[in-house]
């Protein structure tokens, strides 16, 4: 099946995630005020595959991102608002993509996530320790970033992780937890990060995650029986690229799933065809077509979930 | 505060005695905003109020007061979550009360993280005494979504920390009887038989779980959901899954039907893979099954199940392919 690059609508989407940010009336931009720092992670990266970044003006954006650090390292969903790890690697995300990971007092933030490990090796998610594998990937991930994963016990967030481990192979946010695309990408990808990918049996997972494609509409679910969702284009093939079985799904059926779910009037992705588009399903959408080579769009580091230039900068640039 | 008295008029805090001597803060935007934000004007002057207790730390009734109200209107501001939690300990609110306020703003927002995160920290700090109130809580939720995985996470945290295992193994049934399809239900039922401390432990359990779960995959043979969780009976433990008659019998049974056998095909591979032997009457039964287009001639069962599987399941074409390949002849 022939993919035509006709089919991507680049500027609608461009226009749409410009504007959610501009538009003052949107039930978006009201609720997602204290998670603004995803959402500019979701947008910018977006862009950046789109070979649109430069549209943003960059010092405003470093701007008000140095302006979310907290003083004990951590950054916040928007300014005034408290300090919690999911906006911390969304931050350090931001900073990568402008290259300017130098204006990061490096130790203070790895300090705050070094101080969110926990005993068994998990991590919280702030001071009122919330415990979730996903905080363990974004603990790894976000080091791994900064050169600073020494800091952790590396071993014990393994050991940790490789414990949620389920018998069919998949990954749950807790120990006995349901195997879920969203927690098995988290647990791959820091196990990826970390070397530790001998503990998963890629062909056990990999099988459980090619079963996620469904026959209908080609889109992908994230447990059995539920219904296809964009967002797990990402998070199962970026798991399935990691393991090397990625060539066990049908990609052409997966990007036609993916096309389908634009707006083609107005812009913008969403989780599934007719519904409506946020920013988030946008940024899932696009990248899960960046991992299926999708033509025009910058290649996407599968465990990283950054642009592959941002990180060959960081781990192949001069320092 | 009830979702009736959200439909009652809105007094504007500014008109609010109580809060004459409060200066709201705005949200600080910097000179150029990089995301400029609008709010419907009740929800912006809320926030304005609240940064103004929230920056000034104000641990007061007010504020406690100030933080539902932010709640109510988006209730995934953590900050909003983080202060009130603050509060709640500087003035020693009643927890018991603040469960019901969590069951209220939860069963509308059943997916939102902070909301649960809450819910779980209130019932650390009350412990054994509220084992019933968080699975009955779970429970209404799950009444509105058999599948939510919040539900789910926080009922298992219960169980592990505060107990009340004697009635999970049924929770399981009546879901599954419900909707047999509910993997979470699934996984739940997998838990309880391998962590429960009251049942006995997987060993124990097998036989009747074995039963229990042949019995679902004859009903519904495409539903994956009982397919792995056999596997998971049989953890490790290949020989016995081979010898189960009961595993035999439900096989023939599926592939006769010459209907949904996907799944069937693909475990009748795995254990033909560990040294199953099919008889005559499981070769008979997987023939008719062959694609039109017959390989050449192959007397390697393994191997034609993989044909067969390659032709009905083909969006994973190259999967069998390869566990084709890997058949040692």
């Amino acid at each position: 099946m022939e993919l035509l690059s006709g089919e991507l609508e680049v500027e609608k989407h461009v226009k749409y995630i410009l504007s959610v940010e501009k538009n003052k009336d949107s039930f978006e931009s009201v609720t997602m005020e204290h998670l603004r720092m995803n959402g500019a992670y979701w947008g910018l990266t977006t862009l950046d595959l789109l070979d649109k970044l430069e549209i943003v003006d960059q010092d405003e954006v470093i701007s008000w991102v140095m302006q979310c650090q907290h003083e004990s390292g951590g950054f916040a969903g928007n300014i005034d608002h408290d300090p919690h790890i999911l906006y911390t690697l969304s931050a350090v995300q931001v900073l990568a993509l402008f290259n300017k990971l130098d204006v990061l007092d490096i130790d203070r933030l790895s300090d705050y996530i070094c101080g969110l490990q926990n005993e068994d090796g998990s991590f919280s998610g702030d001071i009122w320790g919330e415990v979730d594998t996903r905080f363990s990937y974004i603990a790894i991930c976000c080091l791994s970033l900064l050169h600073r994963l020494d800091k952790i016990n590396t071993e014990k967030a393994v050991e940790y992780i490789v414990s949620c481990q389920n018998l069919d192979g998949g990954f749950g946010c807790t120990p006995g937890g349901e195997s879920h695309a969203g927690q098995i990408f988290c647990c791959v990808g820091a196990l990826a990060i970390t070397g530790s990918l001998y503990h998963i049996d890629k062909d056990l997972l990999g099988w459980w995650l090619c079963e996620r494609q469904l026959v209908q509409s080609g889109g992908m679910n994230g447990r059995p029986e539920k219904l296809p969702d964009v967002c797990y284009s990402w998070w199962v093939l970026s798991s399935l690229i990691l393991i090397d079985r990625v060539h066990w799904i049908d990609k052409a059926k997966l990007a036609r799933f993916i096309l389908g779910c634009q707006d083609k009037e107005n812009g913008g992705i969403s989780d599934r065809p007719d519904d409506a588009v946020d920013v988030f399903h946008t940024y899932f959408g696009v990248a899960g077509l960046s991992l299926l080579e999708y033509p025009g769009l910058k290649a996407i580091d599968p465990a990283y979930a950054l642009p592959v230039d941002v990180i060959n900068k960081i781990f192949f640039g001069r320092k | 505060m009830s979702s009736d008295e959200e439909e009652e008029e809105r007094i504007p805090i500014s008109e609010r005695k109580e809060w004459l001597d409060v200066k709201p803060i705005p949200q600080d935007e910097g000179l150029n905003p990089v995301v400029p934000i609008a709010y419907r004007d009740d929800f912006r002057e809320t926030m304005d109020y609240f940064r103004a207790v929230y920056l000034s730390d104000e641990r007061s009734p007010r504020s406690f007061y100030l933080t539902t109200e932010a709640i109510h209107f988006n209730p995934g501001n953590y900050t909003v979550w983080h202060f009130r939690r603050l509060v709640l300990e500087s003035l020693g609110v009643n927890l018991h009360d603040e469960l019901n306020f969590i069951e209220s703003i939860a069963k509308v927002n059943s997916k939102n993280y902070q909301i649960w995160h809450h819910r779980r920290w209130v019932a650390e700090k009350l412990g054994t005494e509220v084992v019933k109130a968080e699975l009955d809580f779970t429970k209404k939720i799950l009444f509105l979504d058999a599948k939510n995985y919040h539900a789910w996470s926080h009922r298992q945290w219960v169980l592990q920390a505060l107990g009340g295992w004697e009635d999970e193994l049924d929770y399981c049934q009546k879901l599954l009887e419900e909707d047999i399809f509910n993997n979470s239900a699934w996984n739940q039922r997998y838990f309880v038989v391998t962590r429960s401390p009251i049942l006995g432990g997987l060993e124990v359990m097998r036989e009747s779980e074995v039963k229990y779960t042949v019995d679902a995959i004859l009903s519904n043979p495409e539903n994956e959901s009982p397919w792995r969780y056999l596997r998971g009976l049989y953890k490790g433990d290949t020989s016995s899954f081979i010898q189960d008659p009961e595993i035999s019998s439900m096989f023939l049974k599926v592939l006769k039907t010459k209907n949904n056998y996907v799944f069937a095909l693909s475990l009748l591979l795995d254990l033909v893979c560990h040294g199953f032997e099919l008889n005559e009457e499981f070769k008979e039964a997987v023939e008719p099954l062959r694609p039109s287009q017959p390989d050449p001639p192959e007397s390697n069962f393994a191997i034609i199940i993989c044909s067969v599987l390659e032709t009905i399941d083909p969006l994973r074409s190259n999967y069998w392919t390869w566990r084709k390949s890997n058949v040692t002849s």
